[in-house]
């Protein structure tokens, strides 16, 4: 991702006392990303197993609209297009365009959260229905959290990089790349609960 | 060979820290700060949690509940437990020593994140307060340290959920400094070190942070849906609202299994740094010291249901839980036999420092042998959660870990004040230590082989003897924290001067003063490629350059 | 090694093995045995115990005498020598453990298959008991292995249901309900456990027997007791307040004075045995 030379690198890493490198936050970030999936993981899990040894009685089964959801992730998996796109743009120094992508990248992120509410209104269960209806809510709420998270990331960053002076510039990458990685790893969660939850 | 590192700048950060003792009440960015807050923080813990050890222990030297009433017993052991793993043993052999040693064995200044670094030191305070104060408030959490549903959801809610929020604090700090200890392993490793260069202990605080990275998570999230259901009435793990207990149990012990080695290696490794020095020789095995370490994280994350042979967990489950963690004693035992193999033809001095260690050993072997007759399950049946299981643990725990902390203390006192801790009194601190732990807890095996159950504020009064040795066991305990707490406080101020080296160590920490210098070296950091340079038919030259200016 | 200590090593070690088969039959570290599984459970511990003390006796020999014939003696300078490893002792300790692993792996295998512990629970108990088509077990410990062939349909047949903080017997035969389980000396024994609040376990020590008894799953425990007496039930998972006082008894008789005490207690009076 970061182009660093080697001579750069090693100098870096030498003074690397008090101040965070960029390289090092972001293999931190990524270690961290690893330790969140592995919660999803434990829901995830959880989900599964209630599913397959505590079956719910017929009547407390319900069959759950398609069109909302897959709308959802279509917004999330462009979005996660468009944040790429504004993180080229900045590596090519254009911060008119990398500013442009993030507010649609975050706009689409506002969007899902906003259909996601109208979900949450629509469905015929509540939080204590039953376990099925727990279950859901505590998997999409949890991911919803971390979209909400993500979302406010991305207008810091956007807010950042609008001064000239601002801390995101084509030299100081760091806070776009650690807010893109952590929108995607959120998009991959939610293909990955979109599959068990609705379609499985 | 060594690279010549510009002058150390200090930055504006430090310029605001404040020095002296002040310094360690401070939200310091030193590593070497935050490694002794850890230390001192942790053995506060200790003391609380060892206070209500004794009153646990007191309440047993009579077969009928008379000492407290029965849910203060529960809540005095959950307090008791949870306080002894998340308080003491985890912050003090991760948080304390890794903090303190892994910058100077990678060759680096600092941390590398110092500022989360510190943050997640901040969040043990608070935590702990937190969950001791729950006692006062409304009557602590008292399911156990295990917090199994239905009985922590239907147990008063006000103290499960201070203990919920409580381990959550705790876990986020192991999470943070896990990331933290990766991070300068893997990417703050000075110039020129190749990773099989590094001492033991480096290889052992990574296992231990994969570990943590990978299994702390999981216990949070499971913690999440067990307070919804105490608060929200959800029915994750409520049977009545459909919900399945056994579920928790998977989740919970996927966590607290890795847990147990979350104590130990880093003990195992803090081992590896003492035995060398005190016997004059290297380590022996380095090799397959690292591959066995790697091969205990691997095979500790699916060993998990060895807790659950009685849970009604299917047949071919228990079976594959039985081998797996059998399969442990392999890797383990290769390391005490290259550690027994580190002891062999050595010079041992025989200080304090490695009587704790080889205290150590006896101890860890016992605990781990019955650990392995607990893995079988038809074994397991019968002991189940009696008294059998906690001399197990507590062979483990404290004769393994605490043991290794004791050890560490006398080895880097001199590191960390400059001062030398009074060797007659650490050989007694050693000796009642010894005697009152093993009086202790070998009486509970026959006791939990006999029929009596753990948690029990009342029992069989054919056990009263039994337990009362027990009782004096912890007594003696008690009593030998009191020479090792007049010998650690007054060698601050009246210790003999250590000097630099005092044990004419190999390893980085000892290659610069003293206690060290804010940025650890005055000058360059030396380039220690053969940290166990020891023994005779090699000169000692090693290829490490000490500081020639100090 | 020079030969002198070889042999002085294979004698000590003699010595032990035969001290430790000794202690292990002679130690009385469990209670009595009064069912079917205990005496084969009694043949596991004395391995494990022989095993386990070899272990730590000779792990804990090598340190002691490490430490004394290694030791610094006063005036003595310089290092040990700088053996840094050693390819075939480490293969050694590799595959002597895994050997012993694997024997004993094997081994508590073979015992868990006598005892019951692998078998299917479901199919052979459905009709023994009344369930629900529907209803799914969740494991237990089933009938001892010699026993099973025989069994076609268990002589006496509980159903325990366990709450804070008591043990209810419930015989469906005679419409009993007891506060003490009682069971006839010699013949097999099925179980079907259920709780009605949080976890509680069913142990009995002179059987050698632990099943948790789980809220909104029922499990199942088949046993065979062997000797009359009275014997000691203890719940061993933590339920609250007073699981300490959570105890009951199984009273192991004579096949007649079951069967007194079943005519006695039993409410439909056309029940025969
Ligand atoms: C630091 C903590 C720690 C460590 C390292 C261990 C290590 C091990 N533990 Fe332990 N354990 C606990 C802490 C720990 N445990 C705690 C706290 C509990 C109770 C939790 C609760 O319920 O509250 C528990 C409970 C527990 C149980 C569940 C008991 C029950 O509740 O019924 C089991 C069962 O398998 C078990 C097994 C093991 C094994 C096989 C090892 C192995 O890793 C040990 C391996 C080591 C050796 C074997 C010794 C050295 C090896 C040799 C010298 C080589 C030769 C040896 C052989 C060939 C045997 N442990
Ligand atoms: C992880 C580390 C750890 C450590 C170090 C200890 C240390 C000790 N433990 Fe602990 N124990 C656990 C972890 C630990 N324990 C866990 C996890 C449980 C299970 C809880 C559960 O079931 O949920 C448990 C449970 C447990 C039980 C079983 C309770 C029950 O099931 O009913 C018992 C009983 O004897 C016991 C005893 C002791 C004793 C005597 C010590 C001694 O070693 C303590 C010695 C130390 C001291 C005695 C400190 C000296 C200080 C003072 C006396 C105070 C002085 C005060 C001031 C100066 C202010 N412990
Ligand atoms: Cu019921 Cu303990
Ligand atoms: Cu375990």
């Amino acid at each position: 991702m970061t182009t660093v030379s080697p001579i750069n690198k090693q100098s870096n890493e030498l003074t690397a006392h008090k101040e965070e490198h960029a390289d090092h936050r972001l293999f931190g970030l990524i270690t961290f990303l690893i330790a969140d999936g592995m919660t999803f993981a434990g829901f995830f899990a959880a989900y599964l197993t209630f599913k397959a040894v505590n079956p719910l009685l017929p009547d407390a089964v319900y069959e759950l609209e398609l069109p909302l959801p897959t709308l959802n992730t279509i917004l999330l998996l462009v979005s996660s297009a468009t944040f790429h796109k504004a993180g080229k743009a900045l590596e090519k120094s254009n911060s008119k365009k990398c500013q442009y992508w993030l507010l649609i990248t975050a706009s689409l992120g506002i969007a899902f959260l906003i259909s996601q509410m109208f979900e949450y209104f629509t469905l015929p269960f509540g939080l204590t229905d039953n376990l099925y209806a727990s279950t859901f809510y505590a998997l999409t709420g949890f991911h919803g959290l971390h979209v909400t998270l993500g979302a406010i990331m991305i207008c810091i960053v956007w807010w950042q990089s609008r001064s000239p002076g601002g801390r995101v510039t084509a030299s100081n990458r760091f806070p776009l790349e650690a807010a893109e990685l952590y929108w995607h790893f959120v998009d991959g969660i939610w293909v990955v609960l979109f599959i068990i939850l609705y379609l499985l | 060979m060594s690279i010549s590192l510009p002058p150390s700048t200090k930055n504006n950060i430090e310029k605001l820290q404040p020095t002296g003792w002040l310094r360690y009440f401070s939200f310091s960015l030193d590593h070497k700060v935050i490694g002794i807050q850890y230390l001192v923080c942790g053995f506060i813990f200790y003391l609380i949690g060892g206070l209500l050890a004794g009153a646990i222990r007191i309440e047993l030297t009579s077969p009928i509940s008379d000492f407290m009433p029965r849910e203060v017993y529960n809540q005095v052991l959950t307090l008791h437990g949870t306080i002894m793993i998340f308080l003491w043993i985890v912050p003090v052999v991760n948080g304390a020593f890794g903090n303190y040693l892994i910058p100077f064995y990678v060759g680096a200044r600092d941390m590398a994140f110092p500022r989360l670094n510190a943050v997640a030191f901040w969040l043990i305070p608070p935590a702990g307060l937190l969950l001791i104060s729950s006692y006062f408030i409304n009557g602590a959490a008292q399911s156990g340290w295990t917090a199994y549903p239905p009985l922590s959801i239907t147990t008063p809610a006000a103290g499960q959920i201070i203990w919920i929020i409580s381990v959550l604090l705790l876990g986020g700090s192991s999470i943070f400094g896990g990331i933290n200890f990766i991070a300068t392993i893997l990417k703050l490793r000075r110039p020129g070190l190749k990773l099989m260069q590094l001492p033991m202990y480096c290889w052992a605080m990574l296992g231990t942070s994969i570990l943590v990275v990978l299994s702390t998570p999981v216990l949070a999230g499971t913690l999440i849906l067990l307070s919804f259901d105490i608060v929200a009435h959800t029915g994750f793990f409520n049977p009545s609202l459909g919900g399945n207990v056994i579920v928790y149990q998977h989740l919970f012990w996927f966590y607290s299994h890795p847990a147990v080695y979350i104590m130990v290696l880093p003990a195992f490794g803090l081992v590896s740094e003492i035995l060398p020095v005190h016997s004059r020789k290297p380590l022996f095995g380095y090799t397959t010291m690292v591959y066995s370490i790697m091969a205990i994280v691997a095979l500790g994350l699916v060993v998990w249901a060895h807790h659950m042979f009685t849970s009604g967990t299917p047949p071919w489950m228990r079976l594959f839980f039985t081998i797996a963690t059998a399969f442990i004693a392999v890797p383990t035992g290769i390391k005490f036999f290259n550690w027994v193999a580190t002891l062999w033809g050595g010079r041992i001095s025989l200080n304090s420092a490695i009587l704790f260690s080889c205290g150590f050993i006896v101890n860890f072997v016992l605990g781990g042998i019955t650990g392995v007759a607990l893995a079988q399950v038809p074994f397991d049946v019968h002991v189940h959660d009696t008294y059998f299981v906690v001399a197990h643990f507590h062979y483990i725990v404290y004769g393994g870990s605490v043991f290794v902390i004791f050890s560490s203390i006398y080895h880097w006192y001199p590191k960390f004040t400059g001062k030398m801790l009074n060797e007659k009194i650490g050989k007694l601190h050693f000796a009642i230590t010894f005697i009152g732990f093993n009086l202790c807890f070998a009486p509970q095996h026959w006791l939990g082989l006999n029929g009596m159950p753990r948690r029990v504020a009342e029992y069989d009064p054919q056990f009263a003897f039994v337990n009362q040795l027990s009782s004096i066991g912890a007594l003696l305990m008690a009593l030998s924290t009191l020479p090792f707490l007049w010998n650690v406080l007054y060698s601050i101020f009246k210790g003999e001067e250590s000097g630099d080296n005092p044990w004419k160590a190999l390893t980085p920490e000892w290659l610069t003063t003293s206690p060290p210098p804010v940025e650890n070296w005055i000058g360059e950091a030396p380039l220690v490629t053969e940290p166990y340079g020891y023994g005779e038919k090699q000169a000692r030259k090693a290829s490490s350059k000490p500081n020639s200016d100090q | 090694m020079p030969p002198k200590t070889g042999v002085y090593a294979i004698l000590i070690s003699l010595a032990l093995i035969i001290a430790c088969i000794w202690a292990s039959n002679n130690l009385s570290l469990l209670p009595a045995d009064a069912s079917s599984n205990a005496p084969i459970y009694d043949e596991l511990f004395n391995v494990l115990f022989v095993i386990g003390t070899i272990l730590f006796v000779g792990m804990t020999g090598l340190v002691i005498y490490s430490l004394i014939q290694f030791r610094r003696k006063p005036g003595e300078e310089g290092d040990g020598l700088a053996i840094k490893d050693n390819l075939p002792l480490e293969i050694l300790w590799t595959a002597v453990p895994a050997v012993v692993i694997l024997f004993v792996g094997l081994y508590s295998y073979d015992i868990y298959e006598r005892m019951g512990g692998m078998q299917t629970l479901n199919h052979d108990v459905h009709n023994q008991h009344s369930m629900s088509s529907e209803e799914r077990l969740w494991g237990g410990i089933g009938t001892l292995k010699e026993d099973n062939a025989e069994i076609k349909e268990f002589p006496i047949n509980v159903e325990l249901t366990a709450m804070q903080f008591a043990f209810l017997f419930n015989y469906p035969k005679g419409e009993i309900i007891s506060g003490e389980l009682h069971v006839p000396v010699g013949q097999p024994v099925s179980m079907k456990m259920e709780s009605k609040d949080v976890i509680h376990a069913f142990w009995v020590p002179e059987f050698r027997l632990k099943q948790d008894v789980i809220p909104g799953q029922p499990t199942i425990l088949n046993f065979t007791p062997t000797k009359t007496g009275r014997y000691p039930i203890i719940c061993a998972e933590l339920c609250g307040p007073y699981h300490g006082g959570m105890r009951s008894t199984v009273v192991v008789e004579e096949p007649e004075e079951y069967d007194a005490w079943f005519q006695k207690n039993s409410k439909s009076t056309e029940v025969e045995l």
